[in-house]
């Protein structure tokens, strides 16, 4: 007879499209049927179930190969889809990979947005409800308790989630170092193009206070408005409402330059003291880039924006190296006090 | 063992602020956010030191300890940490406390590596009246706002360089916002002018009763200080005076305050 070994038995994103794991995923009915089920395989020692929109996966102590066998049956006869399928897209390991793959995935490294957060929270609540049912052993225990540790110490010891890597997100976080609080903030975007409507939705997500929709085409303008839940402002009182707005979003296709130096230093006359950030993502642009050196006015066009998301993806490719040799340290360390106990044979 | 002397606490509360500044400036070069509990309570300690060195410096010189440039390089580090133990827990401005370590590490170590600042006599400088040391104390707790309004304008200068030239990294990724910075400065300013107001107000009354107990330079600067932090202030209010040139002009200005601390301190209220 072999000994206990820990296991880890799923499929996550990497391998399964979202239509796949739209039908792997377990919902709130049939999560208790199936955790009923899989504990009483005999052998199964310990189980905990991970189910997120992005993975299903079963960490778990079981004293053969054969119980996870059946353990991947039980799961696809509950759910219906086909065991040779799911064996072409499941991942299944044991030991100290399982350790790191759990790891991996606290840490936000598995994830499909690079060092996400919510996915420790996901991670816990896997924990606390295997705990509820009383399928946490001493092994998951250790397991569990020690990676709630391990991947508070990989967050805060690594850059994994600091900088956004798209333009849209980096234009919002410049936002944030002028103005701190974006509540208060008043967009006017110019034009209605997809990136233009890309970056004020991000604006709007992070809870901006106000948007503005002006295009050339008034109709254009109102339809945006609409869809974004804004409001439209006619394109010739553009300039003379300038000074309304803290946050200007340009991307027009428009030929020429639409906001120009003499509009934003009369915009500036009244309100000096209140910060005026462009953004410029048209081509060719849409604000005279004379207005960066107006005080309190600042200007990044695409350009720029570009390069700041580039060195945030080279910083987090950093970060991941870093991140994960922090992970195989730990991971072997906790290991070694596990592996008397679920080591196999 | 060591003597445990008012100077011997003061050196702690330098060797705390120290290890704030050197704290910061590790978890700056390596890109991590320093703890804010941390600092604050690294900070705390070296306020609680500082407050004990000078409560024994005040019982021997039985008054409020202001009276040579040791003492008020001492007090005035010891009102800008009094401050931001207020400030830092009320407004949470990430970097404020590592700027005010550096500020406090600086004051208290060159005044205590000068002891020629600190002779050991002295005259009685307030003539044991109580409003006199008040006005006094108050007049440095406002120089003491007025170097925590440094600071913050430091921090807009450096969070203005870093968005202008598109340096965002290290240092200036943790810096707070512009507009953060511009409303704590305006509220110091504030406070600063009315308490420097307030002290000139209460040493007026007994200047009044004695013009020759207060020498004419000490006067004019102190008068000149008041004025100009006062337009300032009333020019920022107006909008006249604004970002970069409103925080280069408060930097300024305490480069003044500090090259003329040693014109206010002195035995000008001896009667």
């Amino acid at each position: 007879m072999s000994s206990p070994v820990l296991f880890l038995l799923g499929a996550s994103h990497h391998t399964t499209p979202l239509e796949l794991r739209e039908k792997l995923a377990l919902t709130a009915e049939r999560l208790p049927a199936f955790h009923a089920a899989a504990t009483a395989l005999p052998g199964l020692r310990e189980l905990a179930v991970l189910n997120t929109c992005n993975r299903v996966e079963f960490y778990g102590v079981a004293d053969s190969p054969e119980i996870v066998r059946q353990l991947r049956e039980t799961f696809c006869a509950l759910q219906g889809f086909p065991a040779d399928a799911y064996a072409a897209i499941c991942h299944e390991t044991t030991g100290l990979a399982a350790i790191k793959h759990l790891l991996s995935v606290a840490s936000g490294l598995d994830s499909q947005m690079l060092g996400e957060t919510e996915i420790l929270g996901q991670v816990k609540d896997a924990y606390a409800n295997a705990q509820t049912r009383r399928s946490a052993g001493p092994v998951l225990n250790r397991v569990f308790q020690k990676t709630f540790q391990h991947a508070k110490y990989v967050r805060s010891h690594t850059a994994i989630n600091e900088g956004h890597i798209s333009v849209a997100n980096v234009a919002v976080d410049l936002a944030l170092k002028i103005f701190g609080d974006l509540a208060s903030t008043r967009i006017l975007l110019l034009g209605a193009g997809e990136i233009g409507e890309k970056t004020a939705k991000a604006f709007q997500s992070r809870g901006a206070g106000s948007l503005t929709v002006a295009s050339r085409t008034l109709g254009r303008a109102m339809e945006l408005a609409t869809t974004l839940n804004a409001t439209a402002l006619p394109w010739e009182h553009v300039a003379s409402h300038l000074a309304n707005y803290s946050i200007v979003v340009g991307s027009t296709a428009a030929p020429d330059v639409v906001v120009t130096l003499a509009d934003t230093a009369a915009a500036m006359k009244t309100r000096r003291a209140d910060p005026l950030f462009f953004i410029d993502l048209a081509l060719p642009r849409d604000i005279d880039p004379a207005v960066a050196k107006l005080e309190n006015v600042f200007l990044y066009n695409l350009d720029d924006l570009a390069k700041i998301a580039e060195e945030n993806r080279a910083a987090r490719a950093a970060a991941v190296v870093h991140a994960h040799a922090l992970i195989v340290e730990r991971a072997n360390a906790l290991w070694k006090q596990i592996e008397p106990q679920a080591g196999g044979a | 063992m060591l003597p445990l002397t008012d100077r011997t606490w003061l050196w702690f509360a330098a060797a705390c602020y120290l290890a704030g500044f050197a704290l910061g400036t590790i978890a700056v070069i390596r890109e991590r956010k320093l703890s804010r509990a941390v600092m604050y309570a690294i900070i705390s300690a070296g306020f609680v030191l500082q407050t004990l060195g000078l409560y024994v410096r005040g019982l021997e010189v039985k008054g409020c300890p202001l009276g040579n440039t040791f003492e008020l390089f001492q007090f005035l580090a010891w009102s800008a940490i009094a401050l931001y133990l207020v400030i830092g827990a009320t407004f949470r401005l990430s970097l404020l406390g590592y700027f005010t370590s550096v500020l406090a590490t600086a004051l208290t170590v060159v005044s205590l590596a000068f002891p020629s600042w600190d002779p050991p006599t002295r005259a009685s400088i307030f003539g044991g009246n109580a409003w006199i040391e008040f006005h006094a104390a108050l007049a440095l707790f406002s120089y003491g706002v007025f170097a925590l309004l440094t600071l913050t304008s430091l921090m807009y200068v450096l969070q203005v360089f870093s968005l202008k030239r598109q340096h965002l990294h290290g240092l200036f990724s943790f810096l707070p916002s512009i507009r953060e910075l511009d409303q704590i400065s305006l509220r110091l300013l504030a406070a600063g002018v009315i308490l420097l107001t307030a002290s000139l107000g209460v040493g007026a009354v007994y200047w009044l009763d004695d013009i020759g107990a207060v020498n004419a330079s000490k006067l004019a600067v102190t008068v000149a200080v008041w004025a100009a932090y006062a337009v300032v202030l009333v020019l920022r209010l107006r909008s006249v005076l604004v970002g970069q040139r409103l925080a280069g002009w408060l930097l300024a200005l305490f480069v003044i305050v500090l090259l003329t601390l040693p014109l206010v301190s002195g035995a000008d209220y001896a009667r």
